[in-house]
C-alpha cells in the first residue's frame, strides 16, 4: 500500500523551507479547504448522475442521455439551472433562521464529510475520539432541518421538519449503537485505529455474527438518517409538496439537495469504515497472492469504491419498498430496532470475552 | 494510539477549517446566484407557496405532542449511549469488573425502555 501522507509530508517541508511556519500552515489550512470544496462538490455531481442513471435502470429507463456523452454533464446542467434560478425573498418569514438553515446543514455534512478516511495517510480529521465526532457534529443538520421548517411560516414545511426531526432523532440512536457494538469490537475510536484494525480480516467478517446484525441495523437507520428511501415522508411529495425545503428557492434548495446526496455518501463511507475496513484492500488470511494482488489497488479507490456499492444498495432500498406511515416508523425504531441493538451488543460483549471472532 | 497530527496541522484546527469551508461554500454560491440570477418584483412572489393554492388559517399550527415524548425519549437513551462509548473504548483492559458495572447501568437502561413501552409512550395514537 503507498502511504499518501508521504506527499503531504513533502509539501509540508517544501513550504517550510523557504517560509515562516505561520504562513505555511495558512497556505495548508487554505489548500485543505479547497480540496475538501473541490471534492464535496464533485462527489455531489457524482451522486446526481449515480442516483438518477441507478433509478432509471430500476425503472427501465434510459435516464439522462442528452447532455454530453451518456448524459454526464446533467448534473452540471442542473447545478447551473440551480444557480440561474432567482433566490425568492418571502414575506411572512423569520428571515434570520430562514438563512441560517442551509449553513447549518452544509457544515453538519462539511464536518462529517472531513473525518473519513479517504485513503492510507489521506484523512483531513484524524481525532482519536474520530467516530464519535462524526456522530456528534451529524446530528448539527437536524437543527438546520427543523429551523427551516419552522421559519418558512408554512405548515407543510412545518410538519415536515418535525417529522423529519423525530425520525432523525430516533434513527441516530440506532446509529449511536451500532457504532457503539463496533467501537467495543474494535477497542478504539480513532478513525485510523479501527481502519488499522481491519488489516487482515473486515469486521463484518471477524466480528461473528453481531457484526452483521450491527450492519444491517446501520443500513436501515442509515437510510432513514439521510431521509431516503422508504423513509423518505419528511418530503413526501404526495402528502406535503415537498416537506420542509418547500419556500426554499434557487440555491437555497440546492443546498438542501447537495447535503442529501452528501449525506447518502458519508453514511455509506462511514459503514464502509466500521464493516467493510475502510481503506483496507480485502485480504483472506492464508491466500498470499491474493493479498498481494489486492495491495496493488489503491486505497483511495477500495475506499470510495466500496462507499459507492453501498450507496447502490441504499438506492435500492427506494425502488424496492413503500413509503412507511409516521407510527410504523417510529414502531419500527423503537419495538424493533432498538431492543434488537441492545441485544446485539450483549451478543457482542460476549462474543469479545469467550473470544468467539475470527 | 495514533497522533493528532497530519502535516503538521492538529486536528482541533481542521475541524474549524472544515467548519469555514461550509460556510464558505454557502456564502460563495449564494453570492453567485445573486450575480447571475434574475430579479424581478411582484406582491405575489413573496407569499408562502406552501402547495400552490392560497394559505389559509394560521400557518404555525399545533402539531402533536407525540413528537415532544419521542425528543424526550431520545434526550434519555442518547446520553446514555455517551456513557456507554468510553467503556466501549477500555472495555478489554477493564475486564469483569467493568463488564459488571455497565451490566448493571444497562439494565437500568433496558427497564427505562420496558416502562415506556408499559406506558404506552411508544405508541403514536
Amino acid at each position: 500500500m503507498y502511504d499518501l501522507s508521504v506527499i503531504t509530508k513533502w509539501i509540508h517541508e517544501l513550504l517550510m523551507s523557504f517560509m515562516p511556519g505561520w504562513l505555511a500552515t495558512t497556505i495548508e489550512c487554505v489548500a485543505i479547504g479547497v480540496a475538501l470544496l473541490l471534492v464535496y462538490a464533485l462527489l455531489a455531481l457524482f451522486y446526481i448522475y449515480f442516483e438518477r442513471k441507478v433509478c432509471a435502470a430500476f425503472q427501465c429507463r434510459l435516464g439522462p442521455n442528452r447532455v454530453g456523452p451518456m448524459g454526464l454533464l446533467q448534473s452540471f446542467a442542473d447545478m447551473f439551472k440551480m444557480l440561474i434560478k432567482e433566490l425568492i425573498t418571502l414575506k411572512n418569514i423569520d428571515k434570520f433562521l430562514f438563512a441560517l438553515a442551509p449553513y447549518l446543514v452544509i457544515i453538519a455534512s462539511m464536518l462529517s464529510f472531513a473525518v473519513l478516511p479517504w485513503g492510507k495517510g489521506l484523512q483531513i480529521i484524524d481525532f482519536n475520539i474520530g467516530i464519535f465526532f462524526l456522530i456528534a457534529v451529524s446530528s448539527i443538520g437536524v437543527l438546520g432541518i427543523l429551523l427551516a421548517g419552522w421559519s418558512s411560516n408554512n405548515k407543510f414545511t412545518l410538519i415536515g421538519a418535525l417529522r423529519s426531526g423525530a425520525q432523525m432523532v430516533s434513527y441516530e440512536l440506532s446509529i449511536g449503537l451500532s457504532v457503539l457494538t463496533m467501537v467495543a469490537f474494535a477497542g478504539t475510536m480513532s478513525v485510523t485505529g479501527i481502519v488499522e484494525a481491519q488489516e487482515n480480516l473486515w469486521f463484518i467478517f471477524s466480528g461473528h455474527i453481531p457484526a452483521i446484525i450491527a450492519f444491517v441495523i446501520y443500513l436501515i437507520a442509515g437510510t432513514a438518517e439521510t431521509n431516503r428511501g422508504p423513509f423518505d415522508l419528511p418530503e413526501a411529495e404526495s402528502e406535503l409538496t415537498a416537506g420542509y425545503h418547500t419556500e426554499y428557492s434557487g440555491m437555497h434548495f440546492g443546498f438542501f439537495y447537495l447535503a442529501e446526496y452528501l449525506n447518502l455518501f458519508i453514511v455509506s463511507g462511514v459503514a464502509t469504515l466500521l464493516f467493510f475496513g475502510g481503506w483496507m484492500p480485502l485480504h483472506i488470511p492464508g491466500w498470499e497472492g491474493f493479498n498481494q494482488v489486492m495491495d496493488y489497488i489503491p486505497s483511495i479507490v477500495w475506499f470510495v469504491g466500496k462507499a459507492i456499492a453501498i450507496s447502490f444498495i441504499i438506492i435500492w432500498f427506494k425502488w424496492s419498498f413503500p413509503r412507511l406511515r409516521i407510527d410504523q416508523l417510529l414502531a419500527l425504531e423503537w419495538k424493533y430496532l432498538l431492543p434488537i441493538n441492545l441485544f446485539n451488543l450483549v451478543l457482542m460483549v460476549l462474543v469479545i470475552v469467550y473470544g468467539l471472532h475470527f | 494510539m495514533v497522533s493528532l497530527e497530519i502535516i503538521g496541522i492538529q486536528s482541533t484546527t481542521l475541524a474549524v477549517v472544515a467548519a469555514l469551508t461550509g460556510v464558505g461554500l454557502v456564502a460563495l454560491a449564494l453570492w453567485l446566484a445573486g450575480l447571475i440570477s434574475p430579479r424581478s418584483f411582484n406582491p405575489q412572489k413573496g407569499e408562502a407557496y406552501e402547495c400552490g393554492i392560497p394559505t389559509r388559517g394560521e400557518s404555525m399550527a399545533q402539531f402533536k405532542v407525540g413528537y415532544y415524548l419521542f425528543a424526550i425519549l431520545f434526550l434519555m437513551f442518547d446520553v446514555e449511549t455517551v456513557f456507554l462509548f468510553p467503556w466501549a473504548v477500555k472495555m478489554r483492559a477493564l475486564g469483569t469488573d467493568g463488564i459488571l458495572a455497565i451490566a448493571v447501568f444497562f439494565g437500568i437502561l433496558v427497564l427505562g425502555l420496558v416502562y415506556a413501552w408499559r406506558k404506552g409512550a411508544l405508541e403514536w395514537k
